[in-house]
């Protein structure tokens, strides 16, 4: 699904990601982690082109991404945080979105899901960050993509909401989808991930499922075995 | 790239800075026509006002727009759209929308005073034709400046000192420059380096219109080529058909290797 | 008694003669075939009438007072060979001809028409085409000059002649001539009492008009367009010069009007429109001016120096790029009373007159005078910013220099 070869990117002199290899297959949920400041977000913008590396190969269904916009049809992205044009109001908001990237009527189920239709005349500047969060899960979810990126999906989010993206996550999997999470909130990632991918100094520290992470660092669960790492990799 | 302008158009169309800025020049074509009643003098004063205050709008207003739809910026970005016609679709559609509100600003008090009656239509078209190109040179300008500066207050910064150096800070240098060696041969020297600020282009692009009189005086044969014929115009235009490309096309270039 | 038979016997024989005035015809199928030759027949006050057709003549001299008239403009062609008329004789009106192909010469000022040392003359209704000097007036007095329509060729200043030209004469009145494209459209040298009005004027290499050491002469209601330097009054005295209209003279050394050791004239009515320079005055004193127009001119006024106690009031200039230039700091001139649309005062009191006094040089004209590539400047935010502060206190130009009172509408006479 993606492959990254030997990534490499600096903002001036701050080397954020020094020679990623990653290679991820198609299906499953990945799980992107990573201390403040790892290059996970530098990652998935790389990915979808939003960053431009300085070195490496990225290659998104086989084809390089490198002076292509059109290969982003098969991504879905939910960007960290959920920034909107302030003065559109969500109908207008979603229509435009639609307008650019094709019709879908997936969006009134996803509307219905998240209880948004007392806000959908409303500006998006006068929304709660809450609110907004779900306008851009509709958004993300909208799209029947093969690759799905979320970045933080659970930024303030109420648990009900939670639960629902939760399950739509999981129905999105059964479709057979590839989905990329970062996330801080550990026990939500326990939940739904498949596999993990711990980035650490712009380097890939490890790849593989939850259980190899707790054998490597010899943790009983999944928070210790993380802060073992960090800790060990800080003394 | 057209959806994309579609929607800064009417974004911006909808903005309060729009109808103010469209309100001020309702107001002053105005109070220029129907309080002064002299249609000339009224040329006049929107000439100062056109080379003055359209850059200077032009440019706050780009970085103002720019800055302000970076959330609308980063959301197309991960749309299946180029980044050049994110970026162009975003300019052109701020461009246009203050250019919009120039020309129906100032045309419409004119075309009631009677324009269309009066020889004054060919001053007038051309002030609002250079106007124009002011508004597309200097957004572009503000575009390239606020995608080289992260840091709006530095990018607000780098546009007013653009202005004000475009607009004052170099003529002041320019006449130094001819009073110090006024005893060569300078013509060549000044008209190229009028060309070299869009303020002054336009500026000599209307004076052709308005001071030809004066122009005439001056004996130097380069001079006289360029303002006697049509050879000032059409180079004039040219120059600032030049000024609206290049930056522009840096616009497209810097667009395409920008991190967001 | 024998003094008054001989009275009696010559106004008997002049009033036969008078009555008996004779008029013989000229054409190619007429007994007479040439101009020449119906002079010659021709005795004192008879009429020659000209048929239709061509008349390939030249030095035709015109000596005995005579009437000589064109029928439907019968065309005189002298072939580039020398001058065409030459009247020396009193009393002689020519009318209706169309005289072509003047010679051209460096030693000799060929006209299509020469008066020498004559009086009373009339010259109208003639049309002169392809001419080196065209109406040559010389040491004479109390002419006509009417209707006539002056078209040359000329393109280099040394190779062509003027239009009207008058030397040393007086009372000569001029009008309604048109003259184009000839050196000075209209020229007086020593000539004194002559009235120049409602002529038109334009495309003329050098001036619309010029005065020489003419005095006390009037020209008004003329239209001079597009000469290369407009009208030029050098070293006369009494000149009165109104309701003429100056328009597009452009060029590096043009002007509307060249006023050069001109004393005590009067300067109203005029209209000086899109002229480099309106007028320009250089070593003239005691002239009035009143009531002019100056629109859209690059420099309305032009002082090149020693100017003394002229006076400029009830003038209206408008949209001019400098109202006035001036080369020294001193200043002996007035302004009152004049309305500037560059005028940017108020006026509280709405007596008509602006509260704080206009200065009408700036000092960026000061800048332009020395050095004239910054005219490129012109309007620039930079120069009005130093323009402002020249305002608030003069550093280059006259103190003094001001209007006191300047009017707040457009001044209507």
């Amino acid at each position: 699904m993606v492959s990254i070869q030997n990534l490499h990117k600096q903002f001036n002199k701050n080397v954020v990601l020094s020679g990623i290899d990653l290679n991820i297959s198609e299906g499953g949920i990945f799980a992107v982690l990573g201390p403040n400041g790892s290059g996970k977000t530098t990652l998935i913008k790389s990915i979808l082109g939003m960053v431009i590396p300085n070195k490496g190969e990225i290659l998104v269904l086989g084809k390089t991404i490198k002076n292509n916009s059109t290969y982003r049809n098969k991504i879905d992205y939910l960007p960290q945080i959920a920034n909107f044009p302030s003065n559109l109001k969500v109908k207008e908001l979603i229509k435009m979105i639609k307008d650019l990237r094709g019709n879908t009527t997936e969006d009134e189920r996803l509307i219905t899901l998240f209880k948004l239709e007392p806000f959908l005349n409303k500006k998006l500047g006068n929304l709660s960050g809450g609110t907004k969060q779900k306008v851009n899960l509709v958004l993300t979810f909208m799209f029947n993509s093969p690759l799905i990126i979320l970045d933080e999906p659970t930024t303030g989010l109420d648990p009900i909401s939670l639960i629902r993206l939760k399950d739509l996550i999981q129905t999105e999997k059964a479709k057979g989808k590839t989905i990329l999470i970062t996330s801080h909130i550990m026990s939500f990632v326990e939940e739904v991930s498949d596999e993990i991918v711990f980035i650490l100094e712009g380097k890939i520290y490890f790849k593989g499922s939850i259980d190899a992470l707790k054998t490597k660092t010899n943790q009983p669960d999944f928070e210790h075995a993380i802060a073992s790492i960090l800790t060990d990799n800080h003394a | 790239m057209l959806k994309i302008l579609k929607y800064s158009f009417y974004d911006l169309m909808r903005s309060r800075w729009s109808y103010v800025y469209l309100a001020f020049y309702l107001m002053l074509g105005i109070v220029l026509l129907f309080l002064n009643n002299d249609l000339s003098k009224a040329v006049i004063t929107l000439m100062n006002v056109i080379i003055v205050l359209v850059p200077l709008i032009g440019t706050i207003f780009g970085v103002m727009y720019y800055y302000n739809s970076k959330e609308f910026t980063e959301l197309l970005l991960a749309q299946p759209l180029k980044r050049s016609s994110i970026f162009m679709g975003q300019y052109l559609g701020v461009a246009l929308s203050l250019s919009m509100s120039l020309v129906l600003g100032l045309g419409i008090p004119f075309i009631f005073y009677g324009i269309f009656k009066s020889n004054a239509i060919w001053d007038f078209s051309l002030l609002l034709i250079t106007g124009t190109f002011l508004t597309f040179i200097f957004t572009a300008l503000a575009f390239n400046i606020a995608l080289s500066n992260e840091n709006r207050i530095k990018g607000f910064g780098y546009a007013i000192l653009l202005w004000l150096f475009l607009a004052v800070i170099y003529d002041g240098l320019f006449l130094m420059s001819l009073l110090v060696f006024e005893d060569y041969p300078l013509d060549q020297f000044s008209l190229f380096a009028s060309m070299l600020n869009p303020i002054d282009l336009s500026r000599t692009l209307i004076l052709l219109k308005l001071d030809i009189s004066a122009l005439l005086g001056y004996t130097g044969a380069v001079f006289k080529q360029f303002f006697g014929t049509n050879f000032g115009l059409i180079i004039s235009f040219l120059a600032l058909s030049l000024w609206v490309i290049l930056p522009v096309f840096r616009i497209v270039r810097k667009s395409k290797k920008k991190d967001f | 008694m024998k003094k008054a038979i001989t009275a009696i016997v010559f106004f008997l024989l002049v009033s036969v003669l008078n009555i008996h005035a004779e008029t013989i015809e000229v054409c190619s199928s007429c007994d007479v075939i040439s101009i020449k030759e119906a002079i010659s027949l021709a005795k004192d006050n008879d009429t020659i009438f000209i048929k239709k057709g061509t008349y390939k003549e030249f030095d035709i001299v015109i000596n005995k007072p005579l009437t000589i008239i064109g029928e439907n403009h019968p065309i005189i062609d002298g072939e580039r060979k020398g001058e065409i008329f030459t009247i020396i004789s009193d009393d002689v009106t020519i009318d209706g001809l169309f005289i072509i192909n003047v010679g051209v010469s460096y030693t000799e000022d060929f006209a299509a028409l020469r008066v020498r040392k004559s009086k009373n003359f009339v010259i109208k209704n003639i049309v002169l085409e392809k001419l080196f000097f065209g109406i040559y007036i010389e040491k004479s007095h109390h002419g006509k000059i009417y209707n006539n329509k002056i078209i040359g060729d000329a393109v280099e200043e040394h190779s062509s002649g003027n239009g009207i030209q008058l030397w040393y004469s007086k009372h000569i009145d001029i009008q309604h001539n048109f003259t184009q494209r000839v050196r000075d459209g209209i020229y007086l040298e020593f000539s004194d009492f002559c009235t120049i009005k409602n002529n038109v004027s334009t495309n003329n290499l050098r001036y619309g008009l010029h005065f020489m050491f003419s005095n006390n002469d009037i020209y008004e209601n003329n239209q001079f367009e597009n000469n290369g330097a407009g009208v030029a009054v050098m070293f006369s005295k009494n000149i009165k010069m109104s309701n003429n209209v100056f328009r597009k003279n452009w060029g590096s050394a043009s002007y509307g009007m060249l006023l050069k050791e001109i004393n005590d004239a009067e300067i109203s009515g005029n209209t000086f429109e899109e002229n480099t320079i309106g007028i320009n005055i250089e070593g003239s004193n005691r002239i009035t001016y009143k009531n002019n127009n100056f629109i859209k001119n690059g420099w309305a006024i032009k002082v090149r120096g020693a100017c003394y106690t002229n006076t400029f009031t009830a003038n209206n200039f408008l949209y001019n790029s400098f109202d006035l230039s001036y080369n020294s700091k001193m200043n002996d001139n007035i302004f009152d009373g004049n309305y500037w649309s560059n005028y940017t005062g108020y006026d509280l009191d709405k007596d008509g007159i602006g509260d704080i006094p206009y200065r009408p040089v700036k000092l960026f004209s000061y800048i332009v005078n020395r050095t004239p590539e910054t005219i490129i400047l012109l309007r620039s935010l930079f120069i009005d910013i130093i323009d402002f502060s020249e305002k608030v206190s003069p550093v280059f130009t006259p103190d003094n220099l001001l209007d006191s009172n300047p009017s707040i509408k457009k001044i209507t006479w």
